[in-house]
């Protein structure tokens, strides 16, 4: 009897968790679907308590106060430009959940694991500890704490496809010699390994690709949890967020026009490469323009077309954005924001920070929406993008960013950038935009520009 | 633990496969939400954590338990709440401000 009411509530839970998620495809019923879900984490949670093998409450009451102040703390005081770190560390701990759980259930049954189980277990293990020492790296990296370019060093891949593959060979032996314990932690161990060596070398462009990834592995790992308990709301929970991670990484590594192999392995922006862009570059010139003259073109624009990036995050300089742009409406211009899948360092990054800075969310367009206005527009503001509006990507065979599909902003009859300096972005990849004759360069970073923008438009 | 069956799978498979569709329909503009909001879903291996916590399989698995308790419910309870947050600032033009 109670039995069936756990199973029942597991089943609410799994229907409430697809409703809201399908109410993700508006931002209209986007709450309203969160609240369904959060109802159905709750009918979870209560089942589960029901179950007659938790005989003691207080671990978990602990466990629950602890971790749900610490991410109350998190959610409600971090600020915006911080959430793909907050993301990044949050498949960590997902992932540390289900590997922990797949770690004490073979301890309890000390190795004798039928062959299937441990088939599935050995998953859970291996992507968790992989996803764990990732997700932690990439926290790093977007936190600053490591080093953000790729870290690379002699025969990397060789090493790591090895490690890769003993790993593979251990998981396999395993579902064989489920009982061979030292294979087992030595596995575990090697997942550890293998998440740090996978993301170091891969630096901050390529963050929105690696962090879904991670994200499609913890939900794998959940689900592998699922399948050692037999509980499926857990195989479904998890199958959601790992066809979530995967659908994002196809759709990231899509607009870099990358594979996900040439993500993990080809680490971008090589010492030579870099050096040899940027002696070519010492030949040609670029035309600085002041805030004053910047500021004319913008005031007499009728339709500007604003391009932001990672620069625009790292300055926090969104509201300065959001207020540039309510003066140019003021005066009778049209402002749209043109958003690349791959600008910032998550999916979806830019957008949540020019919400936050009030801009409504119709004058966000997706890179396929805005393309073609391009022509239109009388001043394109790249704020703190570079690869993504390089049209060397569209134009020139031998440019490692070749093929992949960028913001017309060279199409624009005029065109600004904010810029802190001359340097090439993290690609060491050389901007040909920057020299466009119909390209001038203001330098500075983003939010002093903008505020220099602000201050000079109103005299005009 | 219990025997592996079969229907399982298709459990999986067709979660899978629902996820897939129900995903690709929500626009890039909510991309950062979904992250979160997965996120917090897959907090559910609170699930698999709250027995192991509350169940008595010996001091090291209440041990890794709490631990794997207050992981998940990091997740569930900051994934909600940041999602929420993200979602309430989404604006159309001429609501105000």
């Amino acid at each position: 009897m109670l039995d069936t009411a756990i199973q029942l509530a597991y089943l609410a839970a799994s229907v409430l968790f697809i409703l809201g998620l399908k109410g993700l495809s508006h931002p209209d019923t986007a709450r309203r679907g969160m609240l369904l879900a959060e109802l159905g984490m709750l009918m979870a949670i209560v089942g589960t308590l029901l179950k007659h093998e938790i005989v003691r409450y207080e671990w978990i009451i602990a466990g629950v106060a602890i971790g749900g102040a610490i991410g109350a703390a998190i959610s409600i005081w971090m600020p915006m430009t911080a959430v793909p770190q907050r993301t990044a560390i949050s498949h960590m701990f997902g992932a540390l959940a289900a590997t922990l759980v797949g770690v004490a259930e073979y301890y309890r049954h000390a190795g004798a694991i039928p062959h299937v189980e441990m088939a599935a277990l050995g998953f859970e293990v291996m992507f968790g500890s992989l996803t764990i020492t990732g997700s932690f790296m990439a926290f790093g990296k977007l936190q600053e704490i490591v080093k953000g370019a790729p870290i690379t060093y002699r025969l990397q891949n060789p090493i790591n496809i090895s490690l890769f593959f003993v790993t593979l060979g251990m998981f396999a032996y395993l579902i064989f010699q489920p009982a061979n314990q030292h294979v087992f932690y030595a596995m575990v161990g090697l997942g550890l390994l293998i998440g740090v060596f996978i993301v170091m070398p891969i630096g901050g462009a390529d963050m929105p690709v690696v962090i879904s990834l991670l994200n499609s592995y913890a939900g794998l790992a959940s689900s592998a949890t699922g399948f050692v308990l037999g509980n499926n709301v857990l195989i479904i929970a998890g199958a959601l967020d790992g066809a979530s991670g995967f659908l994002l990484s196809v759709l990231m590594s899509r607009a870099m026009n990358r594979s996900f192999a040439n993500v993990l392995f080809g680490a971008f922006g090589g010492g030579e490469q870099a050096a040899a862009t940027l002696r070519a570059a010492g030949e040609k010139t670029v035309r600085p323009i002041t805030a004053e003259d910047a500021a004319i073109q913008l005031a007499y624009a009728r339709l500007v077309i604003v391009v932001p990036g990672y620069g625009m995050a790292v300055a926090q300089a969104q509201h300065q954005v959001a207020e540039l742009a309510e003066m140019i409406e003021k005066r009778g211009g049209t402002v749209k924001y043109a958003i690349h899948p791959v600008a910032g360092r998550m999916p979806g990054h830019m957008n949540v920070l020019l919400a936050e800075a009030n801009v409504p969310y119709d004058r966000l367009y997706d890179m396929e929406d805005i393309n073609a206005e391009f022509e239109n527009a009388d001043v394109a503001l790249v704020i703190g993008a570079n690869d993504v509006v390089n049209p060397a990507a569209r134009n020139d065979r031998a440019s490692p960013i070749y093929g992949m599909p960028i913001l017309d902003v060279d199409r624009a009859k005029s065109i600004i950038v904010l810029k802190r300096s001359m340097n090439p972005g993290f690609a060491g990849i050389e901007n040909e935009l920057f020299y466009h004759p119909k390209c001038s360069m203001l330098f500075g970073n983003a939010k002093d520009s903008l505020v220099k923008l602000i201050g000079e438009i109103k005299n005009v | 633990m219990s025997g592996i069956s079969f229907i399982e799978l298709y459990v999986f498979v067709l979660a899978a496969f629902v996820g897939y569709q129900v995903i690709s329909r929500v626009p890039p503009l909510l991309h950062t939400p979904l992250m979160s909001a997965t996120n917090a879903i897959s907090g559910i291996s609170l699930v698999g954590s709250l027995v192991l916590a509350g169940a008595d399989y010996g001091t090291l698995a209440t041990w890794l338990g709490f631990i794997a308790v207050t992981s998940s419910s990091l997740n569930v309870i900051g994934g909600f709440l940041i999602t929420d947050r993200m979602l309430r600032m989404f604006k159309r033009s001429g609501s105000k401000r």
